[in-house]
């Protein structure tokens, strides 16, 4: 019997000790562990950024579509890239969509129009035939151009491949040749738009001309990043924008804490009400839960998302189903005259069953909603799934270990103190 | 409770409240949210209180029909719903208006587009998804119980589908994909009280092999009827919670599971074993 109140006592500091742990973080010298809310990866509409949906203007179906779409994705992998954000999410949605989420990004328009351009360079003659696309450029970046009245100002340099180096060759030479200013003048198009109009001056033989524009360095950065993913293979056309500012997300994300939290505490206080020392156990019992799905999110880096939140709060609330039907059946047991050891055992065995096929059809609902499920309703189908398997996880083993320490400390009498009013 | 007696009123009941819903989508339809019109909406974070009408001279600029919400402990952020496709110029411009003549607190302001396509995308998904859901539902029961069992239990989960799209339709809520997501939680928690039902009679019918059908309905449901309020309870109170404190978006979703979780509970209690006990008398008489 002693034994068994050291186990119990050793649980029950153990989860206040875990718990303490995922709200404060430890730091013991060299070793520390971040609490949970800092170890989330949360998502954006909880950190801020902004997220674009584009849809490709394009009749190709099948096999043609998705190989389209895979190279839009790696360009737009590229342009994003530039921006240098973090942990950029794109996805291919459907047939014909792409997702962009970015998070904690400084000017969202100028990274949306940065993202959705085409992209189409090319290089006009003074009679405004294309000479030259961007398919023949192989780099292009950023440098400093020595300016004696401006001092140093950017400019994008490009560099050729050996086609376009030759073709480019052979039009500087021609208009070199040439007299006036307006027959010497190169045209540099960025979907439609002349970006740059240098007169060329003599032959460019190494394929490394410079585009000087009165650019900033942002924009030539960005004039440089578009160059040099390349133009889209196809028109995309923005579908869904949204840009959700940092304090807003995190006010959403403190609400929805605050709101957890409420509502744990009530069930809490129902189930002791309602099961007394069962209830004390399956309270124990959540709070373990939570931990478990909680770390388990921060260890597979699963993104928290608002309806994630919700859909973690309503797996609360069901989680305490568990363990409703097993102490509803223990109570049965103990009423129909067995002793409360007998009665916990059978209780447990009796509700396995029960368990097992509700949260199993359960399950499926949420497995689905994670695999076809888009956006939203994706992340919603992971906090739930994860939120079934661990509240069938603790209610099977936690609630049944712990409840029978507890048979071995008070003994076989006393089933008031299992929710049951008389024998 | 005898759950058989009163069979003829709690399906009148339903009966009623999914006819009128059908009669109003023929007569006005839904009630179709911005994820399903196309739209933007912007949240804006203001330094105080600003009246609808100091918004509207701002917005009228952009969408004379745009429409305005308050929300926050002091009403200090505003919510505008346009049901236009703004470019991004306007939405920056219209931002920067509010900014320069109000204030921004943090600069902190939200925005999101939706193309209409969007909406439908999510729903057709949403149909695809329940469909295959349902399916993979009905074979797991009539694997592990029997076939009738499987059919009652898919019968109750549309009814519940059913009555939280009428109670939407009748009480001319908008339709977001908050309420698709709802939906599809609910397929998931009302199943699970279903079975937990249909696991005890499927367990009395193996000990009580000479009872009458009918009354070991009501025995099972009896005996787990606290447990089904209970749940139903504990569940309700963290939705609720939810609902009270939570920010609009969270709003948007609980709404609809309060709902449904009273749909579930209620058809669970009256619908899914009447259902079933008739099923069985027909399979017995042939």
């Amino acid at each position: 019997m002693k034994k068994s109140l050291i186990i119990l006592i050793f649980i029950v500091l153990f989860i206040i000790l875990l718990s303490f742990i995922a709200v404060f973080g430890v730091e013991l010298g060299n070793f520390s562990i971040n609490n949970v809310k800092d170890s989330l990866d949360l998502g954006l509409d909880l950190n801020g950024g902004i997220y674009v949906v584009l849809e490709a203007k394009t009749d190709k179906k099948g096999e043609e579509l998705n190989k389209l779409m895979e190279q839009t994705k790696s360009i737009i992998m590229q342009r994003v890239d530039g921006l240098g954000v973090s942990e950029p999410n794109i996805v291919i949605e459907g047939n014909n969509r792409i997702r962009i989420e970015l998070a904690g990004i400084k000017d969202p328009q100028q990274a949306i129009d940065l993202i959705g351009k085409t992209a189409q360079l090319e290089f006009l003659n003074p009679n405004k035939m294309v000479v030259l696309t961007g398919k023949n450029i192989v780099d292009a970046k950023v440098v400093y151009k020595k300016d004696q009245l401006e001092g140093d100002k950017p400019v994008v340099s490009i560099e050729m491949d050996k086609e376009g180096a030759e073709i480019f060759y052979e039009l500087t030479k021609q208009l070199s040749a040439l007299s006036t200013q307006i027959d010497k003048t190169v045209y540099i198009v960025l979907d439609g738009n002349v970006i740059s109009a240098p007169t060329v001056a003599e032959p460019i033989e190494n394929g490394k001309p410079i585009i000087d524009g009165d650019f900033t360095f942002e924009e030539a950065n960005n004039l440089a990043t578009l160059i040099r993913a390349g133009a889209l293979p196809v028109p995309m056309e923005e579908l869904q924008t949204s840009i959700i500012g940092p304090s807003l997300g995190l006010e959403a994300f403190d609400k929805s804490i605050f709101a957890a939290g409420i509502a744990m505490l009530i069930i809490f206080l129902f189930m002791v009400i309602i099961y007394r020392l069962p209830g004390i156990v399956a309270s124990l019992g959540l709070v373990l839960y939570t931990l478990i799905v909680l770390y388990f999110m921060v260890f597979i880096h699963a993104k928290l998302t608002l309806p994630g939140i919700a859909g973690l709060v309503l797996s609360i609330g069901m989680a305490v189903d568990a363990n409703v039907i097993i102490f509803e059946r223990i109570k049965e047991e103990i009423k129909s005259g067995k002793t409360i050891r007998v009665a916990v055992n059978l209780g447990f065995n009796r509700a396995l069953r029960s368990i097992l096929d509700s949260n199993m059809t359960t399950l499926i609902a949420g497995i689905i909603l994670y695999v076809f499920g888009i956006g939203p309703i994706k992340g919603f189908g992971v906090t739930l799934t994860i939120g079934i398997i661990a509240s069938m996880l603790t209610a099977v083993i936690f609630t049944k270990y712990v409840l029978k320490l507890i048979v071995d400390i008070t003994g076989n009498n006393n089933s008031w103190l299992y929710g049951v009013k008389e024998v | 409770m005898d759950v058989l007696k009163y069979k003829k009123i709690t399906y009148s009941i339903s009966i009623a409240i999914i006819l009128t819903g059908i009669v109003l989508f023929f007569i006005r339809g839904f009630n179709l949210g911005i994820d399903f019109t196309g739209g933007t909406i912007i949240t804006l974070n203001l330094s105080g209180y600003t009246s609808i009408e100091e918004v509207k001279e701002i917005t009228n600029k952009y969408d004379e029909n745009a429409s305005i919400i308050h929300e926050g402990e002091n009403k200090e952020t505003v919510i505008i719903k346009s049901n236009k496709d703004l470019s991004n110029k306007d939405i920056n411009s219209l931002i920067d208006d509010f900014r320069n003549q109000y204030g921004l607190s943090d600069n902190s302001y939200q925005t999101e587009k939706f193309g209409p396509s969007m909406g439908s995308e999510i729903f057709k998904r949403a149909i695809i998804s329940i469909i295959i859901a349902l399916a993979c539902m009905l074979i797991y029961i009539s694997i592990r119980f029997q076939l009738n069992f499987g059919v009652a239990a898919i019968v109750t989960l549309i009814h519940d589908c059913l009555i939280m799209t009428s109670l939407y339709l009748i009480l001319y809520i908008p339709v977001t994909s908050a309420f698709i997501a709802a939906i599809l939680t609910i397929l998931g928690y009302s199943i699970n009280d279903t079975i937990v039902v249909f696991d005890r009679i499927r367990e009395e019918l193996h000990m009580n092999k000479k009872t009458k059908l009918n009354l070991l309905i009501n025995n099972s449901i009896k005996m787990t009827l606290r447990r089904t309020l209970y749940t139903t309870m504990t569940t309700l109170i963290a939705v609720f919670c939810l609902y009270i404190f939570g920010v609009d978006d969270i709003k948007e979703l609980a709404l609809p599971l309060i709902f449904g979780m009273i749909a579930g509970t209620y058809s669970t209690l009256f619908i899914a074993s009447p259902i079933w006990y008739k099923m069985e008398m027909k399979s017995k008489s042939n």
